[in-house]
């Protein structure tokens, strides 16, 4: 027979929040904290620092329903919760093109998280939008790129949550003890090693989003460590935007949450530090990153009509790398529509320091406070579309019906000048 | 006459409610973000019951899978009355507990969701008739057949 539901060790104020004390707002939240810490036996909640809320893109009634009860019911988040992408660019709003529904019910839905108090980040990159939690705190955060993110490169500790949980955290300030918030389930079950690779693959940005689905193909939601990549957190924002593109790509191509980079990201200064025992081990090959390359382009066809770069959010020092690559050279084809989406708050930064001109004089456009993966974005007659990121190239084939070439910063820039798709092959020898 | 006496599995109660209906047996877990549409029909063209339906039905799967935004895919067929009676499941996943509990939240509507061990999971059978009673204050859930 199965063992009963067990109960959770609730702290007087805990309970008193359950029982209304702090008013029927976080009464409901913390139901639904306490019912899930029930479902997946952890013993006790535990306090959080911050939260990220992921239920602002729009995906049916439900969602508002619930986001709009807790306004009406005087709900407030207890700590600070910066917001994700929504269905809107609030700053651009003739860029999206969404039937009337989604365009009203997006709007409602992203005012009803700052009537909760919420901040207007809109943004899937929060962590280079001024929200960087500590290492070693425990926070909610939802989006699967900035959990990856949150929990392998700054240290910081959530599990992997999601649509009306991270409110219900958000609110009460609390989540279930339980998942990536133990040491013991921070702990690489598997080691990837690219040791034997040539690590001159490794200096494009494209190289690291085929990275990305080796680690999500191989790990699934397992942590892994991996070995013999190049790279240092404080270079001025490179590995940093690498390991980003990465973790992005695994928790599309599998349920990644948490990733070691052995030497570079903060739990891992060794193998031993964050290697379980009996862990299993991969050797992996040059063939191995060409392959998770290939499967990021539908098309092998050198026709394009748009480049869309910046999923997850682009950021500064991102900016700054394109506008060096653009440098004075010659501007984009006119036949092609050249996309970065970011946070309002890295555009804001990039203009000042001149870096954002420098893609707008060449032609491109920004997208704010959405993404072009997940809002009607695109013109309906592109088809053929070139990004470096590895999670827009997983995601835009089956949301969008468009066709992706994988490239690296300088090939996107090339092949927007020309109009067509050019490669660099050189770079994967 | 025949008397057959019911038989009754026992297991754990991942979110309360009760319910009575048809077992619709999946092979395979179902991502409801992406792989269920608005009707409770499985789109998942991969997936070993391609286009089954599994509204108003009891939905057996091993366990969940695929993107946190399926909360709100299920919380929205419970919404609409598309979406199953019950969910009867090897591993609990925490995700569609979350759907269940908002659901049960803002609709009033609680659709129990139980964990059973491979024995007991292993009786039951596609399009066999069952009822679930899953008591928020009991510790076991039940599965009568």
């Amino acid at each position: 027979m199965s063992s009963g539901s067990h109960s959770v060790t609730l702290t007087a104020q805990e309970q008193a929040m359950l029982d209304g004390a702090d008013g029927p707002a976080v009464a409901m939240c913390m139901r639904i904290i306490v019912g899930v810490a029930r479902a997946n036996g952890a013993k006790k909640l535990i306090e959080i620092e911050s939260a990220h809320a992921d239920g602002t893109l729009y995906h049916g009634e439900a969602g508002l329903d619930f986001t709009e009860k807790l306004v009406a019911l005087g709900g407030k988040v207890k700590v600070k919760t910066t917001t994700n992408v929504g269905s809107l660019d609030l700053l651009h709003p003739d860029l999206v093109h969404g039937d009337e529904t989604l365009m009203s019910h997006g709007r409602r839905l992203m005012d009803a998280h700052i009537a909760l108090g919420c901040e207007p980040t809109w943004s899937c990159a929060p962590y280079q939008a001024g929200h960087r939690p500590a290492f070693g705190s425990h926070v909610a955060w939802a989006e699967s790129n900035a959990i990856a993110f949150v929990n392998s490169v700054l240290g910081a500790r959530s599990d992997r949550y999601g649509d009306f949980l991270d409110l219900s955290a958000a609110v009460t300030g609390r989540v279930p003890f339980g998942g990536l918030h133990h040491d013991a389930a921070r702990k690489a079950v598997l080691v990837l090693d690219f040791s034997e690779v040539d690590s001159r693959m490794f200096s494009e940005d494209a190289a690291w989003a085929a990275l990305g689905v080796l680690l999500g193909n191989r790990a699934g939601t397992r942590v892994a460590a991996m070995v013999g990549l190049p790279g240092d957190l404080s270079d001025g924002g490179v590995t940093e935007d690498r390991l980003k593109g990465m973790g992005a790509t695994s928790a599309s191509a599998g349920g990644v949450g948490l990733f070691h980079v052995v030497g570079i990201t903060p739990e891992a200064p060794t193998l031993e530090a964050i290697v379980a025992p009996n862990a299993e081990y991969l050797k992996m090959t040059a063939a191995d990153v060409r392959e998770a390359r290939d499967s990021l382009s539908t098309t092998s066809s050198d026709k394009l009509d748009a480049v869309s770069l910046g999923t997850p959010h682009f950021s500064v020092d991102e900016f700054r790398a394109l506008s060096e690559v653009i440098g004075d050279g010659p501007k984009f084809a006119e036949q092609i529509d050249f996309y970065i989406s970011t946070s309002r708050d890295v555009m804001a930064r990039s203009k000042e320091l001149g870096y954002l001109d420098v893609f707008l004089n060449a032609g491109g456009r920004v997208v704010t406070d959405t993404c072009t993966y997940v809002t009607p974005v695109l013109n309906r007659n592109v088809k053929n579309v070139m990004t470096n990121s590895g999670k827009w190239a997983w995601y835009a084939p089956g949301n969008l019906g468009i066709d992706t070439v994988l490239g690296s910063l300088s090939e996107c820039v090339a092949s927007a000048r020309a109009g067509k798709v050019v490669r660099d092959e050189s770079l994967w020898s | 006459m025949v008397v057959t006496m019911a038989k009754v599995l026992t297991g754990k109660v991942s979110h309360p409610g009760t319910a009575e209906g048809e077992v619709l047996l999946l092979t395979e877990p179902v991502s409801f973000w992406g792989g269920v549409d608005h009707h409770g029909e499985i789109i998942d063209v991969h997936h070993a019951q391609h286009k089954a339906k599994m509204t108003n039905k009891i939905l057996v799967m091993p366990s969940g899978r695929g993107s946190s935004s399926a909360t709100a895919v299920l919380a929205e067929l419970i919404r609409t009355g598309d979406g199953p009676l019950a969910i009867i499941m090897l591993q609990c996943d925490t995700i569609l507990v979350i759907g269940a509990l908002v659901s049960a939240e803002i609709y009033g509507i609680s659709m129990p969701i139980v964990e059973l061990d491979q024995e007991q999971y292993a009786q039951l059978s596609d399009g066999m008739r069952v009822s679930v009673d899953a008591y928020s204050d009991s510790q076991i859930a039940t599965v009568t057949l």
